[in-house]
Formats: C-alpha cells, sequence, structure tokens
C-alpha cells in the first residue's frame, strides 16, 4: 500500500496494461478473420454483411463486436461526395454571362465560383511562366483566339536564361552580399547546363503563386484569429486537424472542385500551407510584450499602421518561421501535386521514379532542392533587410542594382540573339537548353546503383529479409492481433492517466472516428510503420543530439544540418531509399526514419540548449560529473521540449509512411492513392486522411497534455 | 485652476466582469474587499488631482498598488471605468478614435519601464517613428530624429539596434522617441527601475536637466521613494488603488498622513530632502547673525554654516529680501529630532 501511495500513477499504468492483456488474450481471433487486401466495398461476397443509409448500400464483413467494430461511418464516404457531386452540379443554378459563346448558361453556384477562382490561378501562373518561358496564354486571356490568329507576331518570348539567372544573382546579391549571389549564381548555372531549365522554371512559377499567396491568407487569417476570440475558436480545430492531415489526402476533393492541373495544384498547396502560417503568426502576434502595444498606441497609430508597423515587425522571427514552412510545404507539394498533373520538375521526379530510372530522379530532385534552399534563404535574407539612410550615396550607387540589371537584360538578349546564328542546328543554347540537350548524369548514377546493387546484393538483400522477416512481419502481426475493444481501452485509459476525463473523451471519439470507420485494420497498420518509425528515429535523434549538444559547434552545425534536410521535399527522400533497397517496405521505413530523425534531433538539442545557465552551473559547482549533470539535471529539465520533439516525429512519420504508399505499402496511404484515381474517391480521400490526422492527434493530445502538466510542475510554463 | 493640464475627477478603474454596474451600484463606495469577492479587481479607486502646466507629479506606490492603471487610464490605454479625466480642458473619455489618436500624435509622449523599442528598427529609426506615423517625410523626420539623438547624448549610434545598447541607452532612446513629436505632456511609467543603481542616478540627473531645458508637463511613475522625493514638485502616495497622500515632498516628510505614508518617511535622510524654506520660522527678530542663507537651498548644503553660528540666521529669498530665520537648534532637531514622536 506505501508503494501504491507512493508512486500511483505508476500503478495506474500497471493496471491499464494488465486488463489491456488480460482482454487481448480473452478476446480470440475469429476464424473468419483474414487481412482484406482489396477494398473491402468492391468485394461480391456472400459472407459481407450490409446496412443501407441514404439509400445508399454499406458491405463489410461483420466480427464480433469485440473483435471490430462494425464500420458504422461507412456512409460518411459516401455521403461526402453525393453531397459534393450535389453541391457542384445541382445546388443554386444560377443564370452566368459565357464569354466564349456570348450567351447566358445556367450553372450550379459553386461550380461558377471554382470556375472563377480556377482562371484567376490560371492566369497568374501563366503569366509568371510566360515571362520565364514564353507563351500565348497571357495575351489571350488579355484578348481572344481569333486576335492572336490574325497577329502571328503576339507571344510572349520569354527571358532567355542567362537574364533569369543575372537577375536571380543581383537579387540574391542586394539581398544578402555576395555569399547567397554566388550561390543563386551556381544554382541557375547548374540548373540550366542540366538541362532542367524548362520544368524548373513551371515549378518556380508554380511556387512564386502559391508561396505568396499562402502567406497573405495565412497572416491575413492569423491577424483575424488574434483580434477576435470568435475566429479563433472557429479555426483552431480545422487547423489542428489541417496540421496532421497527410498532404495526399486533401488532393482528391481537390480535383472534384477545381479539376486537374497547376491551379489545382495552387489551391491545394495553399491549403496545406495556410494553417502552419496562421498558428505561427497567432504564436507570434502573441509573444508580444504589451508594452510594446502602448509605445505603438501612444506614438499615435491607428489600428493599420499599429498592426502594419508595430505588430507584425516585432513578430517577425515567428512569422518568419512561417515563411520558412510555407516555401516548405510548396515544394514539397509541387512534387505530390504532380499526381494531379502540375507541370514541372515534380512531374519529372515521379515519372523517372516510376520508371525506376533513379538518375533522373536524383538530377531532379536536387534541382528542387536547390531551389528550396534558394528561396528560403532568399526570403530569409529580405526579412531581415535594413535601410540605410546616412549612406550619403551617389545616384549610380542607389540605382546600381537595377543598372546591372538592365545591362544583364541587354546582354542576355544580345547573347540569345547572337547565338541563334551560331547554333544552327535548331538548338540556341544561350536562350534555353532543351531537357534532352543538357549534360545529365544519369547514366552515372543509375550504374552506380547498378554497381551498388551488384556488389552489395547479397549483404542487402540479407538483411532486407532480416528486417522484414524477423521484425516487421511479427511487429505487424502484433498489432493486426489487437482486439478493437482493446486498443480502446489502452489508448483512453492513458489519456485518463495523464490528463484526466477531458482528455480520455477526446482521445476516446478520435479512436472511435478510426474504429467505426471501414478502414481499422488499414490503421494498425499505418500506425505500426510509424511507430517503428518513430523509435529508431528518436533513439537516433536523441543520442546524435544529445552528442552534438556536449560541444556548441557542433550542436550548431547540426540545427544547421536539420535545416537543410528539413528544406527538401519529403518526396526526394524516396529517392535514395529506393536506390538501395528497390520496391519494399524497407525502402519505406528508412525513409521514415530519415525525415522523422530531423525533428527528433533538433528538438532534442534545442531542449538541452534551453537549460538555464545558472543552473548548469549550481550543478557544476555542486561537483556533478559531466554524467550526472546530464542525467540529473539537463535530461529531466529539457525532456518537456524533447517529448514536443516526438510530437513532431510522429507526424512527420506518418507524413512519410502515407507518401510511402507510392514505393508500395499495404497501409492507409495506398488507399488513399487509390482514391486518386477513382472517379467517386473525394469522399474516401478525405475520410482516410481525418483517419491519419486522428492518430496524429491522439499521439499529440496526449503528449501536449504531459508537456504542459510537467512543465507546470517544473515551473518551466 | 486654469492652467491645469490634466484634472482627474473621481477615477475609478475596476477590472473584471459588470464592473461598470458594480461601480454603479456601489454608489461611490468602492470597497476592494466586496469587490474582490465578486471576481472584480479595484485598480484605481477614486483618484481626484489635477497637474498643472510645467509641474512634474511623481505617483509613488509599490508594485500592485494601481499606480501604472492610473497613468494608463489618464493616457487612455485603457478605458477608466468611471470618472472624469481632462486634458487641456478636454473631456478625454469622451473623444472618438480619431481625435484620440491626434491628441497621442500631438499632445502625449510616454516612457516605458521595459523600454519598448521596436526590435527591427536602429535608434534613429525608433526615434523617428512617432513623427513617422504622423505622416512627416523620411528626410524630415529622420533629421529631426537626429537632434532628438544628440539631445539625449547618442551621437554615434545612430545606426545601432536596440539588442546592441545597454539599458541605460536604450532608455534613452525611449525618452527621445517620446519627445520627438515635442508633445506638452509627458507620462513616465518607471522609466529607470529596470536599470543598475549608478545607471538610474545618471539618468535621473539626465532627466532633471532634460526637464530644466524643456518644462514639460509630467506625470513620472516610480516605485522608489527616494527617486519620487529627488524628482518631484508633487507626490501622489498610492496604496490599493487609493491616493493616500498627494502633497509636496517637504510636506510628506514632514507631515505624513497616514501610518503607510509615514513608513515610507521614516528611513529619509530630511537634510537631502527639506529645503531651508521648509523648516524656518516666518518670523524674524532683531538679533540675527551675520550669516545669510536662501530659502531655497537644500538643509545638507548649509547646515555646517548655520551650526557654526551662535544666533539665529537669516534666510533670504531670491531678491535678497529677508523672509525669515532659522534657529541652529532647529537644524538639529531637524536632522536628529525624534523620528517617530515628529509627526
Amino acid at each position: 500500500m506505501e508503494l501504491i501511495k507512493k508512486y500511483p500513477k505508476l500503478f495506474q499504468w500497471l493496471f491499464l496494461l494488465i486488463v489491456f492483456f488480460a482482454l487481448c488474450f480473452a478476446i480470440d481471433v475469429p476464424e473468419t478473420y483474414k487481412f482484406i487486401r482489396g477494398q473491402a466495398e468492391f468485394i461480391k461476397d456472400p459472407n459481407q454483411s450490409s446496412y443501407v443509409l441514404f439509400g445508399k448500400e454499406v458491405r463489410y464483413y461483420a466480427f464480433d463486436v469485440f473483435w471490430r467494430l462494425p464500420p458504422l461511418l461507412g456512409w460518411l464516404p459516401i455521403w461526402i461526395n453525393d453531397s459534393l457531386f450535389f453541391l457542384m452540379n445541382e445546388w443554386m443554378p444560377m443564370e452566368f454571362w459565357n464569354e466564349d459563346t456570348q450567351e447566358f448558361k445556367t450553372r450550379p453556384l459553386v461550380l461558377q465560383i471554382t470556375r472563377n477562382v480556377t482562371s484567376f490561378m490560371t492566369f497568374l501562373i501563366d503569366l509568371i511562366r510566360e515571362i520565364l518561358l514564353g507563351g500565348l496564354n497571357t495575351i489571350v486571356a488579355f484578348s481572344s483566339w481569333d486576335w492572336i490568329d490574325a497577329n502571328p507576331w503576339a507571344e510572349l518570348p520569354g527571358l532567355p536564361w542567362t537574364i533569369v539567372a543575372a537577375g536571380a544573382t543581383i537579387l540574391a546579391y542586394k539581398l544578402n552580399g555576395k555569399g547567397l549571389a554566388l550561390f543563386a549564381a551556381l544554382v541557375m548555372i547548374y540548373i540550366s547546363i542540366f538541362g532542367q531549365w524548362k520544368p524548373s522554371m513551371q515549378t518556380l512559377s508554380f511556387i512564386l503563386v502559391a508561396a505568396p499567396l499562402s502567406f497573405v491568407f495565412g497572416l491575413s487569417l492569423g491577424i483575424a484569429a488574434f483580434r477576435s476570440k470568435r475566429v479563433e475558436k472557429a479555426l483552431y480545430p480545422i487547423l489542428l486537424v489541417m496540421q496532421t492531415m497527410p498532404q495526399y489526402a486533401v488532393l482528391v476533393p481537390a480535383i472534384v472542385l477545381f479539376g486537374v492541373g497547376d491551379h489545382a495544384a495552387v489551391i491545394i498547396t495553399m491549403v496545406v500551407a495556410v494553417p502552419p502560417m496562421i498558428l505561427l503568426t497567432l504564436l507570434g502576434l502573441r509573444g508580444i510584450p504589451p508594452e510594446v502595444i502602448e509605445a505603438g498606441r501612444m506614438s499615435g497609430c491607428n489600428n493599420w499602421q499599429l498592426m502594419i508597423k508595430v505588430l507584425i515587425p516585432t513578430a517577425r522571427r515567428d512569422i518568419l518561421i512561417g515563411v520558412n514552412q510555407v516555401i516548405m510545404v510548396c515544394f514539397s507539394m509541387a512534387v505530390i501535386s504532380a499526381f494531379i498533373g502540375a507541370k514541372g520538375l515534380g512531374f519529372n521526379l515521379l515519372l523517372a521514379l516510376n520508371q525506376l530510372n533513379i538518375g533522373l530522379a536524383l538530377e531532379a530532385g536536387l534541382c528542387i532542392s536547390l531551389i528550396a534552399i534558394l528561396l528560403d534563404k532568399m526570403s530569409l535574407a529580405w526579412a531581415n533587410k535594413q535601410i540605410d539612410y546616412f549612406g550619403n550615396l551617389t545616384f549610380f550607387q542607389r540605382h546600381k542594382n537595377t543598372f546591372f540589371f538592365t545591362v544583364a537584360i541587354v546582354l542576355g538578349i544580345l547573347f540569345a540573339y547572337l547565338g541563334s546564328f551560331y547554333f544552327k542546328e535548331g538548338y540556341n543554347y544561350l536562350f534555353e537548353v532543351p531537357h534532352n540537350k543538357g549534360i545529365s548524369t544519369a547514366d552515372f548514377w543509375n550504374k552506380g546503383v547498378d554497381w551498388i546493387f551488384d556488389t552489395f546484393f547479397v549483404y542487402i538483400k540479407a538483411f532486407n529479409t532480416w528486417l522484414i522477416v524477423d521484425v516487421l512481419q511479427p511487429m505487424r502481426a502484433l498489432y493486426l492481433r489487437m482486439p478493437a475493444v482493446a486498443t480502446l481501452v489502452l489508448v483512453v485509459g492513458a489519456g485518463y492517466i495523464i490528463g484526466g476525463i477531458r482528455s480520455a473523451l477526446v482521445v476516446c471519439g478520435l479512436t472511435l472516428f478510426i474504429a467505426l470507420s471501414p478502414w481499422w485494420d488499414r490503421a494498425l497498420v499505418t500506425t505500426y510503420m510509424a511507430t517503428f518509425g518513430v523509435i529508431i528515429s528518436c533513439i537516433i535523434g536523441f543520442t546524435v543530439g544529445t552528442l552534438c549538444f556536449q560541444n556548441k559547434n557542433s550542436a550548431s552545425f547540426m540545427l544547421g544540418v536539420c535545416d537543410i534536410f528539413q528544406t527538401f521535399p519529403s518526396f526526394v527522400y524516396l529517392i535514395p531509399v529506393m536506390m538501395l533497397f528497390g520496391i519494399t517496405d524497407t525502402s519505406v521505413l528508412i525513409a521514415v526514419i530519415v525525415y522523422a530523425t530531423i525533428p527528433a534531433t533538433r528538438y532534442t538539442i534545442e531542449g538541452l540548449r534551453s537549460v538555464p545557465t545558472a543552473l548548469h552551473d549550481a550543478a557544476t559547482m555542486s561537483g556533478v560529473t559531466k554524467f550526472q549533470r546530464l542525467f540529473k539535471i539537463e535530461f529531466p529539465l529539457a525532456f518537456p521540449h524533447m517529448m514536443l520533439g516526438l510530437n513532431q516525429t510522429i507526424v512527420f512519420a506518418l507524413f512519410m509512411v502515407i507518401i510511402g504508399a507510392f514505393i508500395g505499402t499495404e497501409d492507409l496511404g495506398q488507399y488513399i492513392l487509390k482514391a486518386l484515381s477513382d472517379k467517386k474517391g473525394a469522399g474516401i480521400g478525405l475520410t482516410l486522411g481525418i483517419c491519419v490526422a486522428f492518430i496524429g492527434l491522439i499521439f499529440d493530445n496526449l503528449i501536449r497534455t504531459w508537456v504542459d502538466q510537467r512543465k507546470k510542475h517544473l515551473g518551466i510554463s | 485652476m486654469s492652467d491645469s493640464i490634466i484634472k482627474c475627477e473621481g477615477v475609478y478603474k475596476i477590472f473584471g466582469e459588470n464592473a461598470e454596474k458594480m461601480l454603479e451600484e456601489a454608489n461611490g463606495n468602492v470597497d476592494a474587499k466586496t469587490f474582490q469577492d465578486k471576481g472584480c479587481i479595484v485598480g484605481v479607486n477614486n483618484a481626484s488631482f489635477e497637474v498643472s502646466k510645467g509641474e512634474m507629479l511623481v505617483v509613488m506606490g509599490l508594485s500592485g498598488s494601481g499606480k501604472s492603471t492610473l497613468l494608463r487610464c489618464i493616457s487612455r490605454l485603457t478605458d477608466a471605468t468611471g470618472g472624469k479625466i481632462f486634458i487641456e480642458g478636454q473631456d478625454l473619455l469622451q473623444l472618438n478614435n480619431n481625435e484620440l489618436i491626434d491628441l497621442r500624435r500631438n499632445k502625449m509622449g510616454m516612457v516605458f519601464q521595459s523600454f519598448a523599442l521596436l526590435p527591427h528598427k536602429t535608434v534613429v529609426e525608433n526615434i523617428a517613428f512617432p513623427l513617422q506615423i504622423k505622416g512627416i517625410k523620411t528626410e524630415d523626420s529622420i533629421s529631426k530624429a537626429m537632434d532628438m539623438v544628440k539631445l539625449v547624448g547618442l551621437d554615434g549610434r545612430e545606426n545601432y539596434f536596440p539588442r546592441e545598447l545597454s539599458g541605460g541607452q536604450q532608455q534613452r532612446v525611449g525618452i527621445a522617441r517620446s519627445l520627438a513629436v515635442e508633445p506638452d505632456i509627458w507620462f513616465l511609467d518607471e522609466p529607470f527601475s529596470a536599470l543598475d543603481p549608478l545607471i538610474r542616478k545618471e539618468m535621473q540627473d539626465e532627466f532633471l536637466r532634460l526637464q530644466e531645458k524643456l518644462q514639460k508637463t509630467i506625470m513620472f511613475i516610480t516605485h522608489d521613494f527616494d527617486e519620487a522625493l529627488k524628482l518631484a514638485d508633487r507626490i501622489a502616495i498610492m496604496k490599493d488603488g487609493i491616493i493616500e497622500q498627494l502633497d509636496t515632498p517637504a510636506n510628506i516628510v514632514l507631515n505624513p498622513a497616514t501610518e503607510y505614508v509615514r513608513k515610507f518617511t521614516e528611513e529619509v535622510p530630511r537634510e537631502k530632502v527639506l529645503l531651508i524654506e521648509d523648516v524656518m520660522d516666518a518670523t524674524t527678530n532683531n538679533n540675527l547673525s551675520d550669516l545669510k542663507v536662501s530659502k531655497d537651498e537644500i538643509i545638507e548644503n548649509v547646515a555646517e554654516k548655520i551650526l557654526t553660528q551662535e544666533k539665529t540666521v537669516a534666510v533670504i529669498d531670491s531678491n535678497n529680501q529677508i523672509v525669515g530665520s532659522i534657529n541652529p537648534s532647529k537644524i538639529i532637531n531637524t536632522v536628529f529630532g525624534g523620528r517617530k514622536n515628529n509627526s
């Protein structure tokens, strides 16, 4: 009894585990149970049960309710689909003027709205794309096809690559001096001579539309939430779900609403990129000391001036992190949205991966990553820039960048013009290096991959087999062996022990949603893969983080490495693992581990760094050894922050598991990918996405609640 | 008083829901305890006073006494729950947003305890900020700001960022910023509290120098009684939202109104605070010594000279007219006299 009083939580946990295992053993696996490879609703099987709701039939395999709950939410995807179609095709028909046919046409309101949004987005993308690459669409938008036919000269010529490269270099120089300028020049030249110019510019035009729009929307909504509690309350649950929703899942409904192509990609990117921007804006604005706001007011700012000149600049650190996130998400989506027909590097990357042409994929991936890093650094430099009022500059000095850019334009055009005489065979390399004419190292990489495969085949194969047979399969079987009720008890019990009745209810709701959907088995597989990835990532991340923390330089270096790795679009991680392990679960899991190790390492270092120096010194003066200090002082204090890292690690791992469906996994991601090519996939895709988001949110809720309590306990909240 | 710049009449500030309703029900008889039981916190309780042109009123109180809240009511950073506030005869609470902004842009300046500088702007940009907000051209505002930089002695550092400056320097920027629009009314909210003692003394001297030159109407908030004595024309001592006593430093030291005020005055070195005028006898006799002291001298400065005299010393005003006398024994009594029994 003494012990129970001393460690009540420990015994609660013990009791919970005993109940869980008792349930697991008490409930037998039904003989009819098997893991369904296809989608249950498409299998015609007399053994299935079914029920009818809203005039739709939901079919499923019935088991003992203790083993698997019936999919009472099976109607949800169908219902979502029907509502979407109703909205798009029947709701509120109205008369709209059609420019092309010159007559009024009846169209549903939502369809008309989405069409208008679509054409606006298309116009923006085309405008930037045609400045960079040349084309007709922008001029058509202002005139008509007939006019173009009559005036065949009317076409935006596009800029020669030399001018774009020079422009980027000058801009980089203006923003941050020589170093960044050199980097920009190298990136641009690399892109050009490796024949990636056209897809790169397509991707760039997509990002130059998506990123600013996401930034503006996120910032405005963040400000709105800051100024009104009601807006914040309305936004918060949506933000929470969106943060953990895999990007794949948003693709499907977007196709229904906006069709296929670059414009839809921009809209999806905004949907994904805006939530973190909102949250970080809000965080930044909340963190402003009240006296600064008062100082602004006393300086006579009106509301607008206060927001633009005082609040936003003061909160710029967090807002900048938001910009950074937006850019990251944009590049990530630049690849993923290739699934719905966005052009550019992402499309090439996907194509190359599909053909298992690792060399080509590597080149495209490198291009995306380089542009991502460049834009990231440039946006950072732009935000930190300051004006010099006392420079007393001459006219030339003040306008030298404009001047150099003008010179670059003239020279670029001149070179391109001369080039058209020099390169007779039809390709003007000074205008644009065509895709198949650039230097390609693809063969080299492919040979390298082949060599690695030939040389190490035995070892890789052996490792692969061992991992799958001895670790992964048993683990997966264990997860699938859990009766639904036992899982529910475990999760809800954990919620209760950590956060009391409130947490238990939230977690119970989230788990029930998944359990009552038709995809409980799949969700278990997703969870198993994520769990495996998270465990290994945390071990690596915490170890590496702790080791790097021992030395100031190595810690900063490691954080820098994390920064760069985080800028890579998530899809790029699949390239090297497919190189080594081919198309297996191992590949996916290793990509998951690499990707999820980033936040684990980062938060470990940051957490350890956040331990106050005074405590550090106090410990040292008490005569502790390095190890004692680490285990008695630094770890306990840094642990809450490290747990937040765990939270991020879980989200990252889930994302990568779902993206791994591209390689071929048997989890929720596989269905999401399938839903992409399904005409009625919108409902399924969205529901699946919510399932994945809820898995993330269950852990998020538990960890956050625990961290908050722990921080309060340690007095560092 | 015709030249009162700030005038408060029965100002209340009560935090919490239903504060206005409760204040109405209380009928001018606000008791902090009963309010607290109902979930309201009384910040300022029935404050009435005037500040006349060129005067420096120091509001002194410990943390939580409502002094900062009072200041924020008068600058209308928060709205007072009840009472009236007049700024140069204008009813502050009746101003609409634009009028309020106009008032702040032209008449008010404020200095904050934590400096509240904009981290993304340099020294000169921070100082020019209120000017630019007013819509003054960049060149003009920068050149005006440079004058202010010189005024507070930060020349050569105009392009530094706040994070590159020491606390004292940062507060100089804060002071310069608040003065940039040449306001008539100057609010200072514990401006020197976050500074080291030595720097604080330096800044206080600097502040007195500036005030001598500028002659602003000032409300100065502090929790440091010595600072209040050093700077103030008049001191208001606050406790639990109530102004316990509002008087000249000398009167507060000599005649504390309440037990609470007396506790502050106990440790005060009177010879450093009181002027000859405060302790002299208004009557004169013919048996005076040759020594004459000015009535505006601090006792400490002339005590030694007076004590060497045997006869009563004449006190003169700035026109060399004898206005009173002081006996050496009075000096001894003031400096060493039993303080506890004195009041």
